[in-house]
């Protein structure tokens, strides 16, 4: 039987089954950095003033300004959904690269600010802290990468055959997570010293 | 077909055709729930196969020490442990959930709920090739150089964290890295679930009409997203401590060893209802068939499901009453471990009082069925005893926990999946296993498996403790009355084993010689009986089924028959 | 209160192992306590599941009833029964909250006090010697033996130098996990002479298997005999250079077990 599956065409909640399970993924992601989170908070109590000395050795400014290439790139993924809702496909892809180039910026600076860091001898082995960093940080860029290539892929694949623009919003929910991510490591990492 | 409402959605993930159907795209790379359902019988029917060698070796091993086990030979206490520890994690990570979770979950859900598939075919089939990759590299980790990981299921750092501790420099990574795919691929599958029962469900089909089963599966598979994420998080941090040296979990270098259990077992607990649900959810639509009655408190069952499963995130820490958290938290997981045995008891209680005024008959599926309530029961209340703290200072990591947990994990892995086997059998392959052979087959293995574990209570609460190679090194665990319940334990496994042997050969004869089952062999309502036996691509044929009442309908007074199908029009409503 | 309750009780685990700690009987006793409040019930449930097998089994010509269970009523069928369950936890809970502080929470003041180190795959002893003060000169150090002297109020502090191992002495009913990097503390008090196993529970490596050890639980007068036994001999042994090279960093935690 050659015909399309009607599973995918039902939606007795009302709410589209994409974006239904983009929020399950986010929910298990919550669940994942929040279990790092939780983690990095526990030994944080327990060795306070020596984890307050490594903290002072990370760059606020780097992370002021990747915080900042997030929060806009958010902004820009809600035009891109807005421009998908009008089957806008040109201003869509425009909003998507325009996101996707913040998230190279962001991607960017951390690449300096790692080898910075490394140089300074400042590595995954360092200790606890730094461990830390580099495991909830590295997690959470290889997001933003993901991020980057499915948006990517959206772009061209989709938007530009003028299709499934559901996905927009889908990858848009998505991002807005990734630096939500983001606006608790900030604080973590780099600010509380 | 009147289902085209919402035209934007998923469209990308539906562009499945199947015209030429070769073996290969038929049944590796289908897309099928069904067929993935199949997938995932089979693999966790393998798997069990392999678990159930490890537990009769090192069985072999306690019962009769040092000597050369028939298909074994002698046995090293580093492969005694790595066999204990991959019968632990192959049970429950490769048979109990993929064959509860996912095989019922991805077979059931689509026909029951009265959709063609899931609304993710292909991230299904993406999710079992995950599962299958997990299933091989865990089997390869057993034949690597230091031999496979022997620290326990548990894997509790800083043994599983260093080589020079565990002495299993590429067994422990791969084994961790082998859990970790499995858990991803259940993530996948788990949204799949989720999101079909929640959006794909046939017109007309409530939030009461929902089966049980399929709500105890979704409901797990909500427990088991929201539990394994920080497991999840750890896992990547110990991989880290195996494979790149750094110390998260190392006290030495400012790490917290302690940490690991917390993370685990926030998981490990719900983890144990993750696969208790769906075995309650398949015994529950059995004894309503059989017993030709309604669920009895239908709502009631579910509310109480619910309750278990935001009671069991509070538990965790009963695993760690001595492990030295502060003894003061334990006043509080006591407490909270003690309430669960409420909602527990309300759906055993329920399921009980579904019997009451029925007319049982004794299927094999019934059988087990009823075994299932029965033998869990000394399971459950088992815990009872370990939840209190002051006993648990005792019994901790004796045999008392090893027989309280394999009374629970028997009857849901083993007992209840053969009841869900001989129940749904007609289904799944068109004919009826046979009574006589499965009858046999029953009281081959409910009676020895009480022969196992009822002597291991008996050793447990005498001192005996978990994970010990050889009992001859302690006096007082060496006397001939202790080993000869060991020995007990062991034949009674051996006898069980062998009367797998007629389940498989009752399967495979079956398959090709079996009875005709016809569309409703069992006179059931829930949707999946109204369509052909095995069900076609597509499940249900041209007109998708509409439902007009909920699963449980039989006995209704005034009804010449005793069962209602759920798509079945009501008189007064015209065509 | 316990003394007085198991005199009734059926001591499950007493016919199993002797009582060789003070508190052994607490333990004893809440086991009984939960063995019959909960075999109570899982008699009557498992009772009243057979009796519905027997008496609703298929007959011919006999129809199933229809029965919701949604009335209230009905529904009260199963309520009932939890609010009894309901008393049995509160029954089982408050003893066993009176246990745990009694072993694991109030440490009573020692008489002595001994070391207990944990290692892949060995115990070693610190014991305080004639002194009775610990990490003095005579201190006696042993491995895989401890002795103890009967009808003492001892304090364990318990420690690991690898992996996590867990101090069991299953005839005291006492168990406590070692945890690198921590100093655990605990207590017991010996009340039978003999000889018993100690048995590491927690899975620790390739031999935890066979990481055992003995307690010798001595009178004064045999006690008294060890330790001048062993006491010249070993101060000047190698076995003090062992011990010092066994000490290791450790913080007193607060989270004593
Ligand atoms: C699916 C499996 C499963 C299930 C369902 C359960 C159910 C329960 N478990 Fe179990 N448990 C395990 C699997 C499971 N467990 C495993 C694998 C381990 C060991 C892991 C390891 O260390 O390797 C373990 C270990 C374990 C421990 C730790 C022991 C230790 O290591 O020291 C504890 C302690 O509290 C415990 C308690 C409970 C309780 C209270 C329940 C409750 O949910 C049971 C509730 C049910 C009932 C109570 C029965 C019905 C009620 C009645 C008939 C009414 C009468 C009751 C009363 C009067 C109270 N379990
Ligand atoms: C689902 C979980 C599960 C299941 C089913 C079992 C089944 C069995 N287990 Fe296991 N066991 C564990 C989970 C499980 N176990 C865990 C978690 C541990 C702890 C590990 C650790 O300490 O780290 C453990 C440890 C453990 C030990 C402790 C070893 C030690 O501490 O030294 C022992 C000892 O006797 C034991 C025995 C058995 C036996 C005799 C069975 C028998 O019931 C097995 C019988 C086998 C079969 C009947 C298979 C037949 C299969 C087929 C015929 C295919 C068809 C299959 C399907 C339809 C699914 N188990
Ligand atoms: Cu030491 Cu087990
Ligand atoms: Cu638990």
């Amino acid at each position: 039987m050659a015909h399309q599956i009607i599973a995918t065409s039902r939606s007795r909640t009302g709410i589209p089954t994409g974006r239904l399970a983009v929020w399950w993924v986010i929910g298990s992601e919550i669940l994942i950095f929040g279990g790092l989170i939780a983690s990095y908070l526990l030994n944080r109590f327990n060795h306070g003033p020596s984890w307050s000395i490594e903290a002072a050795n990370t760059n606020t400014f780097i992370g002021a300004c990747n915080t900042f290439w997030l929060l806009t790139s958010s902004l820009f993924v809600v035009y891109a959904h807005a421009a998908s809702e009008r089957r806008d496909a040109a201003k869509t892809r425009m909003w998507i690269w325009l996101t996707i180039m913040l998230g190279g910026f962001f991607m960017g600076f951390k690449a300096y600010e790692y080898t910075t860091e490394i140089h300074h001898g400042f590595t995954l082995f360092t200790s606890n802290f730094w461990s830390f960093y580099y495991t909830a940080t590295g997690l959470h860029g290889f997001h933003v990468l993901c991020g980057m290539v499915i948006m990517a892929i959206i772009a061209e694949g989709d938007i530009k055959k003028g299709q499934n623009w559901h996905r927009v919003e889908n990858i848009g929910l998505y991002w807005h997570f990734v630096d939500i991510v983001w606006i608790f490591l900030f604080p973590l990492m780099y600010i509380a010293k | 077909m009147a289902e085209v409402a919402h035209a934007e959605v998923g469209h990308g993930d539906a562009h499945d055709d199947h015209h030429e159907q070769s073996f290969w795209s038929k049944y590796v790379f289908s897309t099928d729930h069904k067929i993935i359902g199949f997938q995932y019988m089979f693999t966790g029917m393998a798997m069990a196969l392999i678990g159930g060698y490890f537990a009769y070796v090192f069985r072999m091993q306690l019962a009769f020490p040092g000597n050369s086990i028939p298909f074994w030979g002698t046995l090293s206490p580093a492969a005694y442990n790595s066999l204990v520890t991959n019968h632990g994690t192959i049970m429950i990570f490769w048979v109990a959930m993929p064959v509860l979770i996912a095989a019922m979950g991805n077979f059931l859900i689509p026909l029951m709920i009265g959709c063609d598939d899931m609304v993710f075919p292909r991230v299904n089939r993406l999710s079992y090739q995950i599962f299958l990759l997990s299933a091989i590299v865990l089997i390869i980790s057993f034949f690597v150089p230091g031999g496979g990981f022997g620290g326990a299921w548990t894997a509790y750092p800083p043994l599983s964290a260093k080589a020079e501790y565990n002495s299993t420099p590429f067994g422990a990574p791969l084994w961790l890295i082998a859990v970790t795919l499995e858990i991803v691929a259940f993530l996948l599958g788990g949204i799949n679930f989720i999101t079909t029962t929640m959006n794909a469900r046939a017109k007309g089909m409530k939030m009461y009409d929902i089966p049980m089963i399929v709500w105890m599966i979704v409901i797990a598979s909500i427990l088991f997203m929201c539990s394994v994420g920080p497991l999840i998080a750890g896992a990547v941090m110990l991989l880290f401590d195996q494979t790149l040296g750094t110390a998260f979990f190392d006290a030495a270098a400012g790490g917290d060893p302690v940490l690991w259990q917390h993370l685990f077992w926030f998981f490990g607990h719900p983890e144990v209802y993750v696969v208790l649900l769906p075995a309650f959810g398949i015994v529950g639509e059995i004894t309503c068939t059989f017993a030709r009655k309604k669920l009895f408190s239908y709502k009631l069952i579910l509310y109480s499901t619910i309750g278990l499963g935001i009671l069991s995130f509070f538990v965790w820490a009963h695993h760690q009453f001595i492990s030295g958290v502060d003894p003061r938290a334990t006043y509080l997981f006591t407490t909270t471990t003690l309430l669960i045995s409420i909602p527990v008891a309300i759906i055993m209680f329920a399921y009980i009082a579904t019997l009451y005024g029925g007319s049982i008959r004794f299927t094999t599926a019934m059988l087990f069925g009823l075994a299932f309530t029965g033998e869990f029961l000394l399971g459950g209340v088992t815990g009872i005893w370990l939840g209190s703290s002051g006993v648990d200072i005792y019994l901790h990591d004796t045999y008392f926990v090893l027989a309280h947990f394999h009374y629970t994990f028997v009857p849901i892995a083993i007992i209840a999946t053969f009841a869900a086997v001989y129940y749904w059998f007609p289904k799944m392959f068109g004919r009826k296993m046979n009574e006589t052979l499965g009858k046999f087959h029953f009281w081959g293995t409910i009676i020895p498996f009480n022969g196992i574990f009822i002597p291991l209570f008996i050793l447990g609460a005498g001192g005996q403790h978990r994970r010990i190679y050889n009992y001859q090194h302690f006096p007082d665990l060496a006397g001939a009355d202790m080993q000869d319940m060991r020995v007990f334990a062991t034949i009674s496994l051996i006898v069980m084993l062998a009367f797998q042997l007629v389940f498989i050969a009752n399967f495979i004869i079956s398959l090709k010689k079996g009875e005709k089952a016809g569309k409703n062999p069992w006179k059931a309502n829930t949707l999946e009986w109204i369509t052909e036996s095995p069900p076609p691509h597509g499940n249900f044929g041209e007109t998708m089924p509409t439902v007009y009442r909920g699963p449980y309908e039989y006995s209704v007074e005034g009804r010449e028959q005793d069962y209602w199908p759920q798509n079945e029009k009501p008189e007064s409503e015209p065509s | 209160m316990f003394d007085f309750l198991d005199r009734f009780m059926p001591g499950i685990l007493e016919w199993l192992l002797p009582r060789a700690s003070t508190y052994a009987i607490e333990i004893d006793v809440l086991f009984d306590v939960i063995t019959i409040l909960v075999g109570f019930w899982f008699f009557l449930v498992l009772g009243y599941f057979f009796y519905l097998i027997f008496r609703y089994r298929h007959r011919e010509g006999q129809r199933a009833e229809y029965i919701s269970g949604e009335t209230h009523k009905q529904k009260q069928a199963i309520e009932i029964p939890h609010y009894l369950i309901l008393i049995c936890d509160v029954a089982i809970l408050v003893p066993t909250f009176m246990v745990w502080y009694n072993i694991k929470i109030d440490i009573p003041p020692p008489d002595e006090e001994v070391r207990v180190v944990s290692q892949q795959w060995a115990w070693t002893f610190y014991h305080a010697g004639a002194d009775g003060v610990l990490g003095t000169d005579d201190d006696i150090v042993s491995i895989n033996e401890l002795h103890l002297k009967n009808n003492t109020q001892y304090t364990y502090h318990l420690e690991s130098l690898d992996v996590m191992h867990s101090f069991s002495i299953p005839v005291f009913r006492l168990k406590q996990d070692a945890i690198p990097g921590r100093v655990i503390s605990g207590h017991f008090k010996p009340i039978l002479t003999g000889e018993w196993d100690i048995q590491c529970a927690e899975m620790c490596g390739v031999a935890h298997g066979i990481m055992g050890a003995r307690v010798f639980i001595e009178t004064e007068e045999e006690h008294a005999a060890w330790i001048a036994a062993n006491t010249p001999k070993l101060s000047e042994g190698e076995m003090l250079a062992a011990k010092d090279e066994n000490l290791p960093e450790v913080k007193e935690d607060q989270n004593n077990g």
